[in-house]
């Protein structure tokens, strides 16, 4: 961690960063981010066992995207992020300068895109046990079983948006469900409005998340969003060979094609 | 359910299916009224929201259809579709949407006798599941869940 406030002060003190992306000591034992302008404030960043969310989203936020040069606090999934929006032409590599933190906690040094390509080959991506055993159980149901899951877990959603705002792929200036003309998404509290949102978020990611699990975090309501772009995850990986964020110049999964891709349902 | 009569929503191209589909009537080929066709530009241009916007205004069943791969009048376009497809497919099965429900089929500008035949498959297959009443229950439906705020 001493290395990471070290760096973090070096880099604000010659100026060649002009904001870091941080964590730091937030209220009630929560950690929160941060954004150091200054080389004295690199003192409040901490790195724990708690920091675990995705600050790859703060780099395209309008407000912090305008600051100038950024240093990030880099865990896996940020570099995968990272890697992902720089792939959609969202980021290059002059603006940003990542601090490498390892899953161990250690400081890591990352010099370009082409050196987190390498370090992420060495890193491990899967979907936690947890949720593979969700996924796993859900698999096993009949179809009606899964849409019953599904609604009864979605029904509590009021459509605040957290996971839309905590994804650091859900960048776009205007969301497709703020179109109301037609009214895309229905804004009522309804539970095909739900579904609606869910799937539409969950295809607008597929082939592009990076298995955060941000979005459930964020959900105040506990609702297990992140699952459905898990499954995606998954189902990317076995048709297509798909991983999102592990390079910073792949195609996009369905801007893209191949003559021979393989279905078996189209008659 | 002897009485009853499937709805289908059919999302077609301009180029292929909807010629396709002129073919099998000035051809005089009789086929199931229970289909409402969408033309579109291409299969490329049918969103994926379109197919649940149509269950949830009450169809029993949806039918895409498009060029053959490598005849897209955009050259691209189904190719698109096709890959956009795979993983909606695998989406609607992992939320218990009854993808049984959705045919999907490449109908060329020659094939007048291929659309009567996956019409009338498609509304046999439809009348025997039934009307999508889950889905349609779920469109009218407002919340049921409490949520304890505590």
């Amino acid at each position: 961690m001493d290395d990471i406030r070290k760096k973090a002060k070096e880099l604000l003190e010659s100026h060649a960063v002009d904001v870091v992306i941080g964590y730091g000591e937030g209220t009630a034992g929560k950690v929160r981010a941060i954004f150091p302008r200054k080389a004295e404030d690199a003192e409040k960043l901490i790195f724990d066992g708690r920091c675990e969310q995705n600050l790859a989203v703060y780099l395209l936020k309008h407000e912090i995207k305008h600051m100038g040069k950024k240093a990030i606090v880099a865990t896996t999934p940020v570099m995968r992020s990272i890697l992902q929006v720089a792939s959609e032409y969202q980021l290059t590599q002059d603006e940003v300068l990542v601090l490498g933190v390892s899953p161990e906690g250690k400081y890591v040094e990352i010099a370009d895109f082409a050196a987190m390509e390498a370090y992420l080959k060495t890193q491990d991506f899967g979907i936690p046990a947890k949720d593979k055993a969700i996924l796993d159980k859900l698999e096993g149901m009949t179809l009606e079983g899964r849409w019953d899951f599904w609604l009864e877990q979605l029904s509590p959603c009021f459509k605040c948006y957290a996971c839309r705002a905590s994804c650091p792929m859900c960048y776009c200036t205007r969301c497709f469900v703020e179109v109301n003309a037609p009214q895309w998404i229905p804004i009522a509290a309804n539970e095909l409005g739900n579904v609606e949102w869910h799937l539409l978020r969950a295809m607008h990611l597929a082939g592009r998340c990076i298995n955060c699990g941000e979005c459930g975090r964020a959900c105040p309501l506990e609702i297990p969003t992140h699952l459905l772009t898990f499954k995606g995850v998954e189902d990317v990986k076995e048709d297509f060979n798909v991983v999102a964020g592990t390079s910073a110049s792949m195609d996009s999964l369905l801007s893209s094609y191949k003559a021979d891709d393989k279905e078996t349902f189209i008659r | 359910m002897a009485d009853f009569e499937p709805k289908v929503v059919a999302f077609v191209c301009n180029w292929c299916t909807y010629a396709g589909a002129d073919l099998t009537g000035t051809s005089r080929i009789k086929y199931a009224p229970n289909v409402r066709i969408i033309r579109f530009p291409c299969t490329g241009r049918i969103d994926f929201m379109l197919i649940l916007k149509a269950f949830g205004n009450g169809a029993d069943g949806v039918i895409i259809s498009g060029c053959h791969p490598n005849d897209c009048h955009y050259t691209s376009g189904n190719f698109h579709a096709r890959r956009r497809w795979m993983v909606f497919k695998r989406l609607l099965d992992f939320t218990g949407i009854d993808h049984n429900r959705i045919v999907w089929s490449w109908v060329s500008a020659a094939e007048g006798a291929k659309w009567a035949q996956i019409v009338n498959n498609t509304v046999e297959e439809v009348r025997q599941l039934g009307p999508y009443e889950n889905y349609h229950k779920a469109a009218l439906k407002p919340l049921a869940k409490e949520v304890n705020h505590g």
